[in-house]
């Protein structure tokens, strides 16, 4: 087990490392630069500027050697200064990193619990009427637009109702945790529905394979109740390819969801990517990118790990 | 389809919105929706429309365009002028191997009395002195440098006055907006090492460190990407503000700005950095018993930049044609509700400079016809117009996409330029590509529709003069994009920069105007107009209509009375 292990995590960093690169490529293969745009827009700008702004952030350097100028700095703990926030990348990262892992995790882990119990229930009656109901609601929900979503969230429960904020963050100094909440809840509500759809048709299609195993018949033969042999028997083997899935998710605990954020004013890394990217601001850029390979990376190796933990035969294998 | 059902789910939510936006009550809180955070408030790093909007109420530039369009003083006492003796043109000694030297200008200024940092240290001619070191160095980062190596020495009088020697005459001498001061008692430490200041300043470090602002509010919390909040500012030398705290939001999503503002979130929309035209228009329909939306057309200039290395496109006669085949008038009445005012040329109507007489180019398929019959482009029937080699009239116009009222505006000019037997394709680029490649390097092989923002009275030289015609030799870093390089425009603009006499100097851009009305490097379109969404209870705001934002005089800001 050990040695699985190693060698995974060793083909992990290998993997990052690749992708630092290529990040780093396809940013600096956009094209324009910030200096162009920034010339495009402002008629006092000289030549004399551009020619020496570019110089000052390193454009005018060929990309591989901004490249390696990066990577030996980044080997020794140094991921550089954002172009566009004057700050240490890692600095400008923290605070949205933080931000968005709430949002986030707690929405996958809403998502999660209640898309289990939903999709169970609708596997253990497939073709009943409550079953298409529920396949109805997820291809609704999957089909939902999440800006639309979330207009719609905002427009009922701040404009019309008036109970929840429009906004995902408080703007009074100090905010309370109730106050930190209540602004939460509809970018909560609005991740949660919008992925609800998904979790649940994967939980579905696993257990109504799972329930048509001859280990499932086995167990009703035994005698077993019904409920122990959906939740203990079919549901274990049903969660193999689900951790597959929330492992993938999990990659966006670090990348944010932009649209969402965007909707709701949400200071998180969607947005703070996007920005990056567009604003050609490499270090900031990659460095976020690079959290989220990591983080999936990291996540799938959690999940093989799982895979052996529910399925005793991975494991001797 | 998803801006239908957008559309539609707007109308429909709208309509049984109940009024949930608080009233103004007692209110000394404001908070205000912008589409944009900035990011970084250093005043002079980076050129940001929502930086200036924020610091409007943080600091005052010397001089401004005021709602009028006449430069006026904030930060100093007195505007100079020749005939007040605080401006003195002088002959500058002549450069190694010349016989005559060049024009140069002294311009004295005194900073207003009381003016005061926000922790009390007075605003001083040591701030100015610093300012110019900043700007000056190379290596600082800071974006336009042009005015900064102008200024050849600054002569200090006293603690306040000081005089300015620039090395070159130009009209606008008085007007030195861009000169952002900066508190040396606070910034010369993170100067110490010019390559590292833009990283160090404490506008970025600091932010709410009180000594960085002058103006009636300083900066008391900074969310990035979600807001800034503001207070006044104790030593705040003008008058007393109305609002203790002004919260400028960040929402990016117009519909969800929108849906904030009815929700009471926010309290007012930015025209500045606010919703479209179009979602403007529609708001004032739906809510006008509690909004005042204002419209003020400014110096947003939306036009058609023409490639002209394009053989079809180097004949004036058809450019000319294409012009007169727009029927702008009616465009712009229906699609903007006639706010948006048609252009003659790049001169806003209510700046003082503007030509009443140019060409009209009122719409006239009939003349647009004859200057192409004109110029061997005959047309067969109602089909497309064809020269003796058979090459049809077949052009591409380029914008951004995802802008919905270009994207209307392109589908016009296609069907009307049709009528006329031209066959426009469309073809549009996310804003980055567009402005970061295929503008900037005049790689549009035929028309680009896009806007420009000026200021008052603001020299072309930039985008006519043949110097600015961007090349690989000057690094693409001129903005003449039409290619457009005429001697007389040249020659005009040269003039225009170093006239003082005013009667002159008029004479000058009419003659300018009237080049460029004839030449037509450029299909000018119409002046933008932004809407301000401004509840009822809240008074003092004026649309400038200019790049200086309205929150520069937002002392003036209030709650109305009973």
């Amino acid at each position: 087990m050990s040695r699985f292990l190693v060698h995974r995590l060793l083909q992990a960093a290998l993997l990052v490392a690749m992708m630092s690169f290529v990040c780093y490529a396809l940013i600096g293969l956009m094209p324009g630069d910030p200096i162009d745009l920034m010339l495009s827009s402002d008629p006092r700008l000289t030549p004399e500027d551009a020619i020496r702004l570019k110089a000052i952030h390193g454009l005018d350097r060929p990309i591989v050697e901004r490249y390696l100028a990066w990577l030996a700095k980044a080997l020794s703990g140094e991921f550089g200064y954002s172009r566009l926030y004057a700050q240490p990348a890692s600095a400008v990262l923290g605070p949205r990193l933080a931000n968005t892992a709430l949002l986030m995790g707690v929405s996958l882990t809403m998502a999660a619990l209640i898309a289990l119990p939903i999709a169970v229930a609708a596997a253990a009656r497939a073709g009943s009427g409550f079953d298409r109901a529920v396949n109805a609601l997820c291809f609704a929900g999957i089909s939902v637009p999440t800006f639309w979503l979330a207009l719609v969230l905002i427009m009922i429960f701040a404009v019309q109702l008036g109970w929840l904020p429009a906004a995902g963050l408080p703007m009074a100094r100090d905010p309370s945790l109730v106050e930190r909440g209540r602004h939460l809840i509809l970018p909560l509500a609005t991740l949660t529905l919008a992925a609800i759809g998904g979790h649940v048709r994967y939980v579905r299609a696993a257990m109504i394979e799972a329930l048509g195993q001859d280990y499932i018949r086995t167990a009703h033969a035994k005698g077993l109740h019904p409920r122990r042999v959906l939740w203990r028997h079919a549901l274990r083997n049903a969660l193999l390819p689900y951790v597959t899935v929330l492992a993938l998710d999990c990659g966006a605990l670090v990348s944010g969801a932009l649209i969402t954020e965007t909707m709701f004013g949400y200071p998180g890394m969607g947005k703070l990517i996007f920005d990056a990217v567009m604003g050609n601001d490499y270090n900031l850029a990659l460095l976020a990118l690079l959290l989220v390979t990591a983080l999936t990376v990291f996540c799938n190796l959690l999940a093989d790990l799982a895979y052996a933990a529910l399925d005793p035969r991975i494991r001797q294998g | 389809m998803f801006r239908m059902l957008l559309a539609a789910t707007l109308s429909v939510m709208a309509m049984v919105a109940g009024p949930a936006a608080a009233g103004p009550g007692a209110k000394d809180e404001l908070v205000i929706g912008i589409t944009q955070f900035p990011s970084t408030l250093h005043p002079n790093i980076e050129s940001m429309l929502a930086k200036s909007y924020v610091l409007g109420m943080t600091r005052r530039p010397f001089t401004v365009y005021d709602k009028d369009w006449k430069l006026v003083c904030l930060l100093c006492t007195e505007l100079p002028t020749i005939e007040n003796g605080l401006a003195k043109p002088v002959d500058l000694p002549p450069e190694e191997g010349k016989t005559q030297g060049k024009r140069g200008i002294e311009v004295t200024y005194t900073i207003q009395p009381g003016a005061k940092w926000g922790d009390g240290v007075p605003v001083t001619t040591r701030d100015v002195v610093f300012t110019w070191e900043v700007g000056r160095h190379p290596m600082s980062g800071v974006a336009s440098a042009e005015f900064y190596r102008r200024v050849t020495r600054i002569e200090v009088k006293d603690e306040r006055t000081f005089t300015f020697h620039v090395d070159k005459l130009s009209f606008e001498f008085a007007s030195i907006g861009g000169f952002q001061l900066l508190p040396a008692h606070l910034e010369r430490e993170a100067f110490a090492d010019p390559a590292q200041y833009r990283f160090r300043t404490r506008f970025d470090t600091d932010p709410t460190n009180p000594g960085l602002h002058f103006g009636p509010y300083r900066i008391v919390e900074v969310a990035t990407g979600s807001h800034i909040a503001l207070e006044r500012n104790p030593h705040w030398y003008g008058p007393k503000p109305h609002f203790r705290r002004i919260v400028v939001r960040a929402i990016e999503n117009t519909a969800a700005l929108e849906a904030n503002l009815l929700s009471g979130a926010v309290d007012y929309v930015a025209g500045e950095l606010g919703l479209s035209l179009d979602q403007g228009m529609a708001f004032e329909q739906r809510h006008r018993d509690r909004y005042a939306v204002q419209y003020k057309p400014g110096l947003v200039y939306e036009h058609i930049d023409v490639n002209l290395d394009n053989p079809i496109l180097a004949d004036r006669r058809v450019r000319q044609a294409l012009l007169l085949g727009i029927d702008r008038e009616k465009l712009t009445q229906t699609l903007f509700g006639g706010r948006q005012p048609v252009a003659r040329g790049a001169i806003h109507p209510l700046d003082w400079v503007h030509a009443d007489d140019l060409p009209a180019y009122a719409f006239d398929p009939k003349q647009a016809g004859a200057l192409l019959d004109d110029a061997g482009w005959p047309r067969k029937g109602t089909g497309i117009r064809q020269n003796a080699a058979g090459d049809r009239l077949a052009l591409e116009l380029m914008t951004t996409s995802g802008n919905r009222a270009r994207e209307l505006v392109q589908q016009v000019l296609q069907s009307q330029w049709r009528q006329i037997g031209v066959e426009v394709k469309l073809r549009n680029e996310p804003p980055r590509v567009f402005f970061g490649e295929t503008v900037s390097k005049r790689k549009f092989p035929a028309l680009a529709m896009f806007a420009w923002l000026s200021s008052p009275e603001g020299v072309p030289r930039t985008t006519l003069h043949s110097d600015s015609i961007p090349r690989p030799t000057n690094n693409f870093a001129g903005q003449n994009y039409p290619g457009y390089a005429v001697p007389e425009m040249d020659r005009l603009i040269e003039q225009i920069e170093v006239e003082l006499d005013r009667d002159r100097r008029r004479q000058l851009w009419h003659a300018q105007q009237q080049l460029y009305a004839r030449d037509l490097p450029v299909l000018p379109l119409f002046f933008r107009a932004d809407p301000f969404v401004v509840p009822k209870w809240l008074q003092g705001i004026e649309p400038t209509g200019h790049q200086y934002p309205t929150t520069l005089w937002v002392e003036n800001w209030r709650v109305a009375g009973p």
